[in-house]
Protein backbone atom coordinates (compact mmCIF):
# COMPACT_ATOMS: atom_id res chain seq x y z
CA UNK A 1 0.00 0.00 0.00
CA UNK A 2 0.98 3.76 -0.78
CA UNK A 3 2.39 5.78 2.02
CA UNK A 4 1.37 9.04 -0.34
CA UNK A 5 -2.46 8.24 -0.52
CA UNK A 6 -5.54 6.99 1.32
CA UNK A 7 -6.11 3.45 0.38
CA UNK A 8 -9.58 1.10 1.10
CA UNK A 9 -8.76 -2.09 -0.18
CA UNK A 10 -11.59 -4.26 0.27
CA UNK A 11 -13.69 -2.26 3.06
CA UNK A 12 -16.91 -3.37 4.29
CA UNK A 13 -18.52 -2.36 7.98
CA UNK A 14 -21.54 -3.95 8.89
CA UNK A 15 -23.52 -2.61 12.25
CA UNK A 16 -24.66 -5.86 13.18
CA UNK A 17 -27.15 -6.80 9.84
CA UNK A 18 -27.39 -3.41 9.09
CA UNK A 19 -25.17 -2.25 5.69
CA UNK A 20 -22.71 0.87 6.15
CA UNK A 21 -20.43 0.21 3.52
CA UNK A 22 -19.69 -2.79 1.02
CA UNK A 23 -16.53 -3.56 -0.84
CA UNK A 24 -15.28 -0.08 -1.12
CA UNK A 25 -11.79 0.10 -3.38
CA UNK A 26 -10.34 3.32 -2.98
CA UNK A 27 -7.61 5.44 -3.67
CA UNK A 28 -7.46 9.01 -2.95
CA UNK A 29 -4.58 11.09 -3.90
CA UNK A 30 -3.94 14.92 -2.34
CA UNK A 31 -6.08 17.56 -3.26
CA UNK A 32 -9.63 18.05 -2.43
CA UNK A 33 -11.48 15.21 -2.95
CA UNK A 34 -15.66 15.49 -2.51
CA UNK A 35 -17.84 12.31 -0.93
CA UNK A 36 -21.13 12.84 -2.74
CA UNK A 37 -24.42 10.34 -2.01
CA UNK A 38 -27.74 10.90 -0.42
CA UNK A 39 -28.59 10.39 3.55
CA UNK A 40 -27.24 6.59 4.83
CA UNK A 41 -25.20 6.30 1.21
CA UNK A 42 -22.19 5.66 3.66
CA UNK A 43 -19.76 9.18 3.83
CA UNK A 44 -20.18 9.37 7.49
CA UNK A 45 -19.26 5.63 7.80
CA UNK A 46 -16.22 6.08 5.15
CA UNK A 47 -14.77 8.98 6.68
CA UNK A 48 -15.18 7.35 10.44
CA UNK A 49 -13.66 4.29 9.08
CA UNK A 50 -10.33 6.37 7.47
CA UNK A 51 -10.07 7.97 10.70
CA UNK A 52 -10.13 4.53 13.39
CA UNK A 53 -13.70 5.73 14.96
CA UNK A 54 -15.05 2.66 13.49
CA UNK A 55 -13.13 -0.43 13.02
CA UNK A 56 -14.25 -2.43 9.43
CA UNK A 57 -15.62 -5.51 9.42
CA UNK A 58 -13.92 -6.75 6.51
CA UNK A 59 -11.03 -5.41 4.53
CA UNK A 60 -7.49 -2.85 4.93
CA UNK A 61 -7.37 0.70 5.37
CA UNK A 62 -4.25 3.10 5.17
CA UNK A 63 -3.79 6.68 5.35
CA UNK A 64 0.00 7.85 4.34
CA UNK A 65 0.86 3.96 5.14
CA UNK A 66 -0.92 4.19 8.87
CA UNK A 67 -3.46 1.93 10.06
CA UNK A 68 -5.95 4.33 11.47
CA UNK A 69 -6.19 1.78 14.73
CA UNK A 70 -3.13 3.65 15.11
CA UNK A 71 -4.83 6.96 16.64
CA UNK A 72 -1.35 7.78 18.76
CA UNK A 73 0.56 7.83 14.66
CA UNK A 74 -2.35 8.95 13.31
CA UNK A 75 -3.63 12.06 14.18
CA UNK A 76 -0.27 13.56 14.22
CA UNK A 77 -1.06 14.29 10.65
CA UNK A 78 -4.76 13.50 10.56
CA UNK A 79 -7.08 16.39 11.43
CA UNK A 80 -11.48 15.42 11.40
CA UNK A 81 -14.34 18.15 11.78
CA UNK A 82 -16.89 14.97 12.87
CA UNK A 83 -20.50 15.61 12.03
CA UNK A 84 -21.45 15.57 16.05
CA UNK A 85 -22.67 18.40 17.41
CA UNK A 86 -21.90 17.63 20.89
CA UNK A 87 -18.68 19.22 22.84
CA UNK A 88 -17.33 18.23 26.40
CA UNK A 89 -19.70 19.92 29.03
CA UNK A 90 -18.56 23.78 30.23
CA UNK A 91 -15.92 24.44 27.88
CA UNK A 92 -15.41 27.38 25.80
CA UNK A 93 -14.44 27.63 22.58
CA UNK A 94 -10.50 28.53 23.42
CA UNK A 95 -10.28 25.20 26.41
CA UNK A 96 -11.67 23.00 23.14
CA UNK A 97 -9.51 23.65 20.78
CA UNK A 98 -6.31 24.63 23.90
CA UNK A 99 -6.96 21.36 25.44
CA UNK A 100 -6.68 19.30 22.47
CA UNK A 101 -3.60 20.70 21.66
CA UNK A 102 -2.46 19.50 25.07
CA UNK A 103 -3.23 15.67 24.36
CA UNK A 104 -1.07 16.09 21.73
CA UNK A 105 1.62 16.57 24.04
CA UNK A 106 2.05 20.10 22.72
CA UNK A 107 3.37 22.25 25.45
CA UNK A 108 1.43 25.07 27.45
CA UNK A 109 2.88 27.92 25.23
CA UNK A 110 2.62 25.55 21.87
CA UNK A 111 -0.54 24.55 22.82
CA UNK A 112 -2.00 28.30 23.22
CA UNK A 113 0.18 30.09 20.25
CA UNK A 114 -1.39 27.36 17.89
CA UNK A 115 -4.97 27.96 19.55
CA UNK A 116 -4.86 31.82 18.99
CA UNK A 117 -3.95 30.89 15.40
CA UNK A 118 -6.76 28.16 14.46
CA UNK A 119 -8.97 30.40 16.22
CA UNK A 120 -8.30 33.38 14.05
CA UNK A 121 -8.35 31.32 11.03
CA UNK A 122 -12.07 30.41 11.18
CA UNK A 123 -12.67 34.05 12.19
CA UNK A 124 -14.01 33.02 15.90
CA UNK A 125 -11.15 35.10 18.25
CA UNK A 126 -14.08 37.75 19.51
CA UNK A 127 -16.40 34.61 20.70
CA UNK A 128 -13.71 32.53 21.73
CA UNK A 129 -13.53 32.75 25.67
CA UNK A 130 -17.57 31.99 25.55
CA UNK A 131 -18.94 28.62 26.38
CA UNK A 132 -19.36 26.80 22.97
CA UNK A 133 -23.36 25.90 24.79
CA UNK A 134 -23.89 29.13 24.33
CA UNK A 135 -22.33 29.28 20.43
CA UNK A 136 -24.73 29.17 17.51
CA UNK A 137 -25.00 26.45 15.25
CA UNK A 138 -22.09 28.29 12.69
CA UNK A 139 -19.51 29.12 15.23
CA UNK A 140 -19.77 25.49 16.54
CA UNK A 141 -18.95 23.99 13.39
CA UNK A 142 -15.86 26.73 13.07
CA UNK A 143 -15.11 25.41 16.63
CA UNK A 144 -14.98 22.36 15.42
CA UNK A 145 -13.12 23.18 12.39
CA UNK A 146 -10.67 25.19 14.43
CA UNK A 147 -9.75 22.23 16.34
CA UNK A 148 -9.61 19.49 13.24
CA UNK A 149 -6.96 22.59 11.72
CA UNK A 150 -5.00 23.51 14.82
CA UNK A 151 -1.88 21.38 14.58
CA UNK A 152 -1.96 21.93 10.48
CA UNK A 153 -2.56 18.07 9.46
CA UNK A 154 -1.43 16.59 5.63
CA UNK A 155 -4.82 15.07 5.78
CA UNK A 156 -8.20 17.04 6.44
CA UNK A 157 -11.57 15.07 6.86
CA UNK A 158 -14.69 17.48 7.25
CA UNK A 159 -17.90 15.48 7.35
CA UNK A 160 -20.78 18.41 6.25
CA UNK A 161 -18.16 21.52 7.06
CA UNK A 162 -20.20 23.65 5.42
CA UNK A 163 -23.33 22.86 7.39
CA UNK A 164 -24.85 26.54 9.41
CA UNK A 165 -22.51 28.13 7.87
CA UNK A 166 -23.49 32.16 6.39
CA UNK A 167 -22.07 32.82 3.04
CA UNK A 168 -19.39 35.49 4.05
CA UNK A 169 -17.74 32.44 5.91
CA UNK A 170 -18.67 30.04 3.68
CA UNK A 171 -16.79 31.76 1.27
CA UNK A 172 -13.51 32.00 3.30
CA UNK A 173 -13.60 28.09 4.40
CA UNK A 174 -13.55 27.05 0.77
CA UNK A 175 -10.90 29.43 0.52
CA UNK A 176 -9.36 27.91 3.19
CA UNK A 177 -9.70 24.35 1.80
CA UNK A 178 -8.93 25.28 -1.85
CA UNK A 179 -5.21 26.80 -0.42
CA UNK A 180 -4.49 23.73 1.57
CA UNK A 181 -4.97 21.58 -1.47
CA UNK A 182 -2.94 23.71 -3.28
CA UNK A 183 -0.01 22.92 -0.70
CA UNK A 184 -0.50 19.44 -1.43
CA UNK A 185 -2.49 18.44 1.76
CA UNK A 186 -5.41 15.49 1.69
CA UNK A 187 -8.83 17.51 1.78
CA UNK A 188 -11.81 14.60 1.93
CA UNK A 189 -15.24 16.54 2.18
CA UNK A 190 -18.25 15.09 2.15
CA UNK A 191 -21.54 17.41 1.38
CA UNK A 192 -25.34 17.53 0.12
CA UNK A 193 -24.64 21.05 -1.38
CA UNK A 194 -23.68 19.99 -4.80
CA UNK A 195 -22.89 22.66 -6.48
CA UNK A 196 -20.10 23.52 -3.97
CA UNK A 197 -18.48 20.57 -4.49
CA UNK A 198 -18.56 20.71 -8.17
CA UNK A 199 -16.81 24.69 -7.48
CA UNK A 200 -13.94 23.31 -5.03
CA UNK A 201 -13.53 19.17 -5.87
CA UNK A 202 -10.31 17.97 -7.79
CA UNK A 203 -12.20 14.56 -7.78
CA UNK A 204 -15.47 12.97 -6.51
CA UNK A 205 -16.93 9.45 -5.03
CA UNK A 206 -20.12 8.96 -5.57
CA UNK A 207 -21.77 6.64 -2.91
CA UNK A 208 -25.07 5.20 -2.79
CA UNK A 209 -26.53 2.35 -0.42
CA UNK A 210 -23.31 1.71 0.77
CA UNK A 211 -21.64 0.94 -2.53
CA UNK A 212 -19.41 3.39 -4.05
CA UNK A 213 -20.99 4.08 -7.86
CA UNK A 214 -18.38 6.22 -9.23
CA UNK A 215 -14.78 7.84 -8.51
CA UNK A 216 -12.34 10.44 -9.92
CA UNK A 217 -12.56 13.37 -11.82
CA UNK A 218 -16.11 14.67 -12.37
CA UNK A 219 -15.65 14.57 -16.20
CA UNK A 220 -14.00 11.77 -16.17
CA UNK A 221 -16.94 10.58 -14.29
CA UNK A 222 -19.46 12.13 -16.69
CA UNK A 223 -17.42 10.31 -19.81
CA UNK A 224 -18.35 6.91 -18.46
CA UNK A 225 -21.77 7.83 -17.87
CA UNK A 226 -22.71 6.18 -21.35
CA UNK A 227 -26.54 5.61 -21.58
CA UNK A 228 -27.07 9.85 -20.51
CA UNK A 229 -25.32 11.40 -23.90
CA UNK A 230 -23.70 14.62 -23.28
CA UNK A 231 -25.34 17.68 -23.31
CA UNK A 232 -23.81 20.56 -24.73
CA UNK A 233 -25.28 24.26 -25.09
CA UNK A 234 -24.38 25.90 -28.26
CA UNK A 235 -25.17 29.82 -27.46
CA UNK A 236 -26.19 31.66 -30.99
CA UNK A 237 -28.83 33.86 -32.51
CA UNK A 238 -30.44 31.12 -34.81
CA UNK A 239 -30.62 28.64 -33.21
CA UNK A 240 -33.48 26.69 -35.64
CA UNK A 241 -30.60 27.30 -38.45
CA UNK A 242 -27.82 25.75 -36.89
CA UNK A 243 -30.13 22.80 -35.48
CA UNK A 244 -30.91 22.23 -38.61
CA UNK A 245 -27.32 21.71 -40.23
CA UNK A 246 -26.13 19.65 -36.90
CA UNK A 247 -29.04 17.17 -37.28
CA UNK A 248 -27.16 16.19 -40.47
CA UNK A 249 -24.37 15.04 -38.06
CA UNK A 250 -24.02 11.14 -36.99
CA UNK A 251 -22.98 12.01 -33.46
CA UNK A 252 -25.97 13.66 -32.45
CA UNK A 253 -28.74 12.29 -30.71
CA UNK A 254 -31.01 15.07 -29.82
CA UNK A 255 -31.02 18.45 -30.17
CA UNK A 256 -33.44 21.43 -28.78
CA UNK A 257 -34.15 24.88 -28.86
CA UNK A 258 -33.04 26.03 -25.46
CA UNK A 259 -35.89 27.32 -23.07
CA UNK A 260 -35.03 31.09 -23.85
CA UNK A 261 -34.68 30.58 -27.59
CA UNK A 262 -31.37 31.86 -27.36
CA UNK A 263 -29.13 28.31 -27.78
CA UNK A 264 -29.36 25.09 -28.72
CA UNK A 265 -29.38 22.08 -26.42
CA UNK A 266 -27.55 18.87 -27.97
CA UNK A 267 -26.94 15.65 -27.09
CA UNK A 268 -24.16 13.54 -28.17
CA UNK A 269 -22.36 10.03 -27.60
CA UNK A 270 -19.47 11.50 -28.73
CA UNK A 271 -18.98 14.87 -27.61
CA UNK A 272 -15.10 14.92 -29.17
CA UNK A 273 -16.50 14.19 -32.71
CA UNK A 274 -19.10 16.43 -31.51
CA UNK A 275 -16.56 19.36 -31.02
CA UNK A 276 -14.52 19.08 -34.10
CA UNK A 277 -17.80 18.35 -36.24
CA UNK A 278 -18.69 21.93 -34.68
CA UNK A 279 -15.31 23.65 -35.36
CA UNK A 280 -15.70 22.96 -38.97
CA UNK A 281 -19.70 24.65 -39.08
CA UNK A 282 -18.07 27.37 -37.45
CA UNK A 283 -15.28 27.63 -40.32
CA UNK A 284 -17.71 27.05 -42.80
CA UNK A 285 -19.61 30.48 -41.40
CA UNK A 286 -22.40 29.56 -38.65
CA UNK A 287 -22.24 32.12 -36.62
CA UNK A 288 -21.73 30.51 -32.78
CA UNK A 289 -21.08 32.80 -29.73
CA UNK A 290 -19.78 30.23 -27.10
CA UNK A 291 -20.14 26.23 -26.57
CA UNK A 292 -19.78 24.69 -23.28
CA UNK A 293 -21.19 21.48 -21.79
CA UNK A 294 -24.84 21.55 -19.93
CA UNK A 295 -24.61 18.44 -17.91
CA UNK A 296 -20.46 17.79 -17.17
CA UNK A 297 -20.50 18.50 -13.76
CA UNK A 298 -21.44 16.84 -10.12
CA UNK A 299 -24.86 17.70 -9.89
CA UNK A 300 -25.94 16.36 -13.20
CA UNK A 301 -23.65 12.58 -12.21
CA UNK A 302 -25.55 12.76 -9.54
CA UNK A 303 -28.84 12.52 -11.16
CA UNK A 304 -28.05 10.25 -13.68
CA UNK A 305 -26.14 7.64 -11.16
CA UNK A 306 -27.90 8.19 -8.08
CA UNK A 307 -31.36 9.55 -9.01
CA UNK A 308 -32.79 12.91 -8.31
CA UNK A 309 -34.62 11.34 -5.15
CA UNK A 310 -31.21 9.78 -3.87
CA UNK A 311 -32.11 5.96 -4.92
CA UNK A 312 -29.83 4.66 -6.67
CA UNK A 313 -30.52 4.03 -10.22
CA UNK B 1 10.63 2.49 24.97
CA UNK B 2 12.49 5.38 24.94
CA UNK B 3 12.29 8.57 27.25
CA UNK B 4 10.83 10.83 24.94
CA UNK B 5 7.64 8.32 24.72
CA UNK B 6 7.34 8.16 28.94
CA UNK B 7 7.38 11.98 28.43
CA UNK B 8 5.21 12.29 25.69
CA UNK B 9 2.59 9.75 27.98
CA UNK B 10 2.81 11.54 30.88
CA UNK B 11 1.88 14.86 29.60
CA UNK B 12 -1.04 13.14 27.84
CA UNK B 13 -2.41 11.71 31.06
CA UNK B 14 -1.93 15.14 32.86
CA UNK B 15 -3.88 16.91 30.34
CA UNK B 16 -6.84 14.10 30.70
CA UNK B 17 -6.64 14.35 33.98
CA UNK B 18 -6.82 17.94 34.04
CA UNK B 19 -10.03 17.60 31.95
CA UNK B 20 -11.51 14.97 33.72
CA UNK B 21 -10.71 15.88 37.19
CA UNK B 22 -12.40 19.01 36.77
CA UNK B 23 -15.41 17.39 35.36
CA UNK B 24 -15.91 14.73 38.52
CA UNK B 25 -15.55 16.93 41.08
CA UNK B 26 -18.05 20.05 39.44
CA UNK B 27 -20.69 17.49 38.26
CA UNK B 28 -23.85 18.50 39.04
CA UNK B 29 -24.84 14.44 38.34
CA UNK B 30 -22.12 13.82 40.93
CA UNK B 31 -23.22 15.46 44.19
CA UNK B 32 -24.80 12.19 45.58
CA UNK B 33 -21.33 11.32 46.20
CA UNK B 34 -20.86 14.05 48.36
CA UNK B 35 -24.01 13.69 50.24
CA UNK B 36 -23.00 9.66 50.27
CA UNK B 37 -19.53 10.70 51.55
CA UNK B 38 -20.26 13.09 53.61
CA UNK B 39 -23.71 11.61 55.60
CA UNK B 40 -21.84 9.60 58.89
CA UNK B 41 -19.48 12.93 59.01
CA UNK B 42 -22.12 14.78 59.22
CA UNK B 43 -23.95 12.36 61.72
CA UNK B 44 -20.66 11.99 63.90
CA UNK B 45 -19.86 15.70 63.80
CA UNK B 46 -23.56 16.30 65.01
CA UNK B 47 -23.34 13.84 67.74
CA UNK B 48 -19.89 15.27 68.57
CA UNK B 49 -21.37 18.34 69.00
CA UNK B 50 -24.59 17.70 70.88
CA UNK B 51 -22.30 16.02 73.57
CA UNK B 52 -19.85 18.75 74.06
CA UNK B 53 -22.70 20.80 74.39
CA UNK B 54 -24.16 18.99 77.16
CA UNK B 55 -20.71 18.23 78.85
CA UNK B 56 -20.60 14.33 77.99
CA UNK B 57 -17.57 13.06 76.77
CA UNK B 58 -17.56 9.66 74.45
CA UNK B 59 -16.70 6.09 75.27
CA UNK B 60 -13.62 5.87 72.76
CA UNK B 61 -13.56 2.11 72.84
CA UNK B 62 -17.27 2.62 72.19
CA UNK B 63 -17.31 4.80 69.30
CA UNK B 64 -14.31 3.20 67.75
CA UNK B 65 -16.23 0.06 67.44
CA UNK B 66 -19.16 1.83 66.25
CA UNK B 67 -16.95 3.49 63.35
CA UNK B 68 -15.19 0.20 62.93
CA UNK B 69 -19.11 -0.68 61.63
CA UNK B 70 -19.87 2.60 59.72
CA UNK B 71 -16.75 2.05 58.08
CA UNK B 72 -16.60 -2.23 56.79
CA UNK B 73 -20.47 -1.64 56.74
CA UNK B 74 -21.26 1.79 54.72
CA UNK B 75 -18.14 2.99 53.73
CA UNK B 76 -16.86 -0.33 52.04
CA UNK B 77 -19.78 -2.02 51.17
CA UNK B 78 -22.08 0.92 50.26
CA UNK B 79 -20.80 4.14 49.90
CA UNK B 80 -17.51 4.01 48.04
CA UNK B 81 -18.95 0.51 46.18
CA UNK B 82 -21.81 2.53 44.66
CA UNK B 83 -19.73 6.12 44.02
CA UNK B 84 -17.35 3.70 42.17
CA UNK B 85 -20.58 2.50 39.75
CA UNK B 86 -20.96 6.43 39.25
CA UNK B 87 -17.72 7.13 38.84
CA UNK B 88 -15.95 4.73 36.65
CA UNK B 89 -18.97 3.13 35.17
CA UNK B 90 -19.45 7.21 33.15
CA UNK B 91 -15.84 7.64 32.57
CA UNK B 92 -16.18 5.97 28.59
CA UNK B 93 -20.35 5.10 29.04
CA UNK B 94 -20.99 8.20 29.99
CA UNK B 95 -19.30 9.91 27.48
CA UNK B 96 -20.91 8.15 24.51
CA UNK B 97 -24.11 8.47 25.80
CA UNK B 98 -23.33 12.80 26.29
CA UNK B 99 -21.37 11.93 22.43
CA UNK B 100 -18.54 13.70 23.64
CA UNK B 101 -16.25 10.38 23.65
CA UNK B 102 -15.03 11.05 20.27
CA UNK B 103 -13.10 14.73 21.40
CA UNK B 104 -10.50 12.09 22.89
CA UNK B 105 -10.34 9.51 20.13
CA UNK B 106 -9.83 12.12 17.40
CA UNK B 107 -6.13 13.12 19.31
CA UNK B 108 -2.98 11.05 19.03
CA UNK B 109 -3.15 9.67 22.00
CA UNK B 110 -2.85 5.79 22.63
CA UNK B 111 -6.07 4.50 23.87
CA UNK B 112 -3.86 2.51 26.99
CA UNK B 113 -2.87 6.10 27.78
CA UNK B 114 -6.27 7.48 27.73
CA UNK B 115 -7.41 4.81 29.90
CA UNK B 116 -4.91 5.64 32.15
CA UNK B 117 -5.59 8.84 32.08
CA UNK B 118 -9.44 8.55 33.17
CA UNK B 119 -9.23 5.92 35.62
CA UNK B 120 -6.33 7.74 37.53
CA UNK B 121 -8.98 10.80 36.75
CA UNK B 122 -11.61 8.16 38.99
CA UNK B 123 -9.07 7.03 41.81
CA UNK B 124 -8.23 10.42 42.59
CA UNK B 125 -11.77 11.87 42.57
CA UNK B 126 -13.23 8.90 44.75
CA UNK B 127 -10.03 8.57 47.12
CA UNK B 128 -9.79 12.70 47.90
CA UNK B 129 -13.91 12.28 48.64
CA UNK B 130 -13.68 9.08 51.04
CA UNK B 131 -10.64 9.42 52.39
CA UNK B 132 -11.40 12.92 53.33
CA UNK B 133 -14.87 11.60 54.32
CA UNK B 134 -13.07 8.95 56.84
CA UNK B 135 -10.47 11.55 58.26
CA UNK B 136 -13.54 14.33 59.36
CA UNK B 137 -15.63 11.38 60.77
CA UNK B 138 -12.22 9.98 62.98
CA UNK B 139 -12.01 13.57 63.89
CA UNK B 140 -15.64 13.87 64.92
CA UNK B 141 -15.69 11.30 67.34
CA UNK B 142 -11.52 12.45 69.08
CA UNK B 143 -13.22 15.96 69.27
CA UNK B 144 -15.32 15.14 72.39
CA UNK B 145 -13.25 11.93 73.99
CA UNK B 146 -11.55 12.74 76.80
CA UNK B 147 -8.41 14.80 75.71
CA UNK B 148 -5.99 12.54 77.93
CA UNK B 149 -7.97 9.07 76.59
CA UNK B 150 -7.55 10.98 72.57
CA UNK B 151 -3.89 11.40 73.28
CA UNK B 152 -3.23 7.92 74.67
CA UNK B 153 -5.38 5.94 72.29
CA UNK B 154 -3.65 8.08 69.15
CA UNK B 155 -0.01 7.75 70.74
CA UNK B 156 0.47 4.85 72.32
CA UNK B 157 -2.74 2.69 71.10
CA UNK B 158 -1.76 2.67 67.54
CA UNK B 159 -4.28 5.19 67.14
CA UNK B 160 -2.49 6.94 64.81
CA UNK B 161 -1.99 3.75 62.81
CA UNK B 162 -5.60 2.79 62.88
CA UNK B 163 -6.49 6.43 61.13
CA UNK B 164 -3.99 5.99 58.13
CA UNK B 165 -5.14 2.18 57.74
CA UNK B 166 -8.95 3.62 57.36
CA UNK B 167 -7.50 6.54 55.00
CA UNK B 168 -5.08 3.85 53.42
CA UNK B 169 -8.07 1.35 52.67
CA UNK B 170 -10.61 3.56 51.80
CA UNK B 171 -8.43 4.97 48.98
CA UNK B 172 -7.54 1.31 48.18
CA UNK B 173 -11.12 0.73 47.88
CA UNK B 174 -11.62 2.85 45.50
CA UNK B 175 -8.87 1.70 43.19
CA UNK B 176 -9.96 -1.63 43.70
CA UNK B 177 -13.64 -0.84 42.73
CA UNK B 178 -12.55 1.29 40.13
CA UNK B 179 -11.15 -1.33 38.27
CA UNK B 180 -14.02 -3.76 38.37
CA UNK B 181 -16.38 -0.99 37.66
CA UNK B 182 -14.16 0.42 34.66
CA UNK B 183 -13.90 -3.42 32.70
CA UNK B 184 -18.08 -3.51 33.47
CA UNK B 185 -18.48 0.26 31.69
CA UNK B 186 -17.24 -1.63 28.80
CA UNK B 187 -18.90 -4.71 29.21
CA UNK B 188 -22.25 -3.29 30.08
CA UNK B 189 -24.81 -0.55 29.02
CA UNK B 190 -26.96 -0.92 31.60
CA UNK B 191 -24.88 0.36 35.35
CA UNK B 192 -27.88 -1.42 37.55
CA UNK B 193 -27.02 -4.99 36.13
CA UNK B 194 -23.23 -5.07 36.82
CA UNK B 195 -23.57 -2.95 40.18
CA UNK B 196 -26.34 -5.72 41.64
CA UNK B 197 -23.99 -8.56 40.20
CA UNK B 198 -20.58 -7.68 41.66
CA UNK B 199 -22.69 -6.83 44.94
CA UNK B 200 -24.35 -9.51 45.05
CA UNK B 201 -20.77 -11.66 44.73
CA UNK B 202 -19.34 -9.52 47.42
CA UNK B 203 -21.79 -10.52 49.61
CA UNK B 204 -21.68 -13.75 49.39
CA UNK B 205 -17.51 -13.51 49.88
CA UNK B 206 -18.22 -15.23 53.23
CA UNK B 207 -19.42 -18.29 52.18
CA UNK B 208 -17.50 -18.79 48.92
CA UNK B 209 -14.28 -21.44 48.79
CA UNK B 210 -11.11 -19.97 49.54
CA UNK B 211 -9.82 -19.84 45.35
CA UNK B 212 -13.44 -17.89 45.00
CA UNK B 213 -12.88 -15.10 47.90
CA UNK B 214 -9.79 -14.14 46.61
CA UNK B 215 -12.26 -12.85 43.22
CA UNK B 216 -13.19 -10.60 45.31
CA UNK B 217 -12.20 -6.93 46.35
CA UNK B 218 -14.05 -6.77 49.94
CA UNK B 219 -11.91 -9.81 51.02
CA UNK B 220 -8.93 -8.07 50.93
CA UNK B 221 -10.04 -4.78 52.44
CA UNK B 222 -11.89 -6.64 55.64
CA UNK B 223 -8.56 -7.55 56.18
CA UNK B 224 -7.02 -4.33 55.82
CA UNK B 225 -9.65 -2.63 58.77
CA UNK B 226 -7.62 -1.84 61.80
CA UNK B 227 -10.35 -2.80 63.83
CA UNK B 228 -12.49 -6.28 63.58
CA UNK B 229 -16.47 -5.52 63.77
CA UNK B 230 -16.88 -8.66 66.81
CA UNK B 231 -19.02 -11.58 66.09
CA UNK B 232 -21.06 -10.71 69.07
CA UNK B 233 -22.71 -7.82 71.00
CA UNK B 234 -24.65 -5.08 68.79
CA UNK B 235 -23.22 -5.42 65.48
CA UNK B 236 -23.10 -9.43 65.36
CA UNK B 237 -25.52 -9.17 62.87
CA UNK B 238 -23.09 -7.20 60.39
CA UNK B 239 -20.51 -9.25 60.99
CA UNK B 240 -18.70 -11.61 58.77
CA UNK B 241 -16.44 -14.42 59.61
CA UNK B 242 -13.86 -14.46 57.33
CA UNK B 243 -10.05 -15.59 57.53
CA UNK B 244 -7.95 -12.33 57.68
CA UNK B 245 -5.26 -11.96 55.36
CA UNK B 246 -2.09 -10.52 56.27
CA UNK B 247 -1.56 -6.62 55.22
CA UNK B 248 1.53 -7.63 53.40
CA UNK B 249 -0.90 -10.28 51.17
CA UNK B 250 -3.92 -8.10 51.12
CA UNK B 251 -2.52 -5.07 49.05
CA UNK B 252 -0.85 -6.74 46.53
CA UNK B 253 -3.65 -9.07 45.97
CA UNK B 254 -5.93 -6.23 45.67
CA UNK B 255 -3.82 -4.20 43.62
CA UNK B 256 -3.26 -7.89 41.49
CA UNK B 257 -6.70 -8.07 41.02
CA UNK B 258 -7.21 -4.76 39.95
CA UNK B 259 -4.61 -5.05 37.01
CA UNK B 260 -6.20 -7.31 36.13
CA UNK B 261 -9.29 -5.48 35.58
CA UNK B 262 -7.46 -2.55 33.48
CA UNK B 263 -5.74 -5.17 31.68
CA UNK B 264 -9.36 -6.50 30.43
CA UNK B 265 -10.04 -2.80 29.73
CA UNK B 266 -7.46 -2.07 27.86
CA UNK B 267 -8.65 -5.00 25.63
CA UNK B 268 -11.94 -3.31 25.22
CA UNK B 269 -10.45 -0.08 24.91
CA UNK B 270 -8.24 -1.04 22.24
CA UNK B 271 -11.60 -2.39 19.97
CA UNK B 272 -14.10 1.09 21.03
CA UNK B 273 -15.77 1.96 18.20
CA UNK B 274 -17.75 5.21 18.12
CA UNK B 275 -21.36 4.57 17.78
CA UNK B 276 -23.44 6.96 19.27
CA UNK B 277 -26.83 5.81 17.46
CA UNK B 278 -26.93 2.73 19.30
CA UNK B 279 -26.08 4.44 22.79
Amino acid sequence: MSDREIVFENVSKFYGEVLGVNRVNLTIPPGITSLVGPNGSGKTTLMNLMTGLLRPTQGRIQVLGVPPDQPERLFRFVGYCTQFDSFPRGMTGYQFVYSYLRLHGKTNDEAADLTADAIERVRLTDAAHRKIGGYSKGMRQRIKLAQAISHWPKVLVLDEPLNGLDPLVRAETIALFRSLAQEGQYVIISSHILHEVDAISDQVILLSSGYVVAEGQIHDVRTEVEEHPMQVLIRCPHPARLASRIFQLDTVVEARVHNDGKGLLVRTRDPERFYLLLNRLVVDGVDVESIAPADDDVHSVYEYLIGPDGGAI
Amino acid sequence: MNAGTWNLWRSQVSAILRLEIKKNFLARRGLWIYLLAGAPTVLLWAHAFLNLRDGRKCDLGRDSLIFATIFQFFYLRLAIFFACVGVFMRLFRGEMIEKSLHYYLLAPVRREVLLAGKYLAGVLTTSVIFCTATALSLAAILAHAPRQAAEQYLFAGGGVGHVLAYIGTAALACVGYGGVFLVMGFLFRNPVVPAALVLIWESLNPFLPAMLKKISVIFYLQSLCPIPVPAQGDFAFLAVLAEPTPAYLAVPGLLLLTAAGLFLAARQVRKLEINYGTE
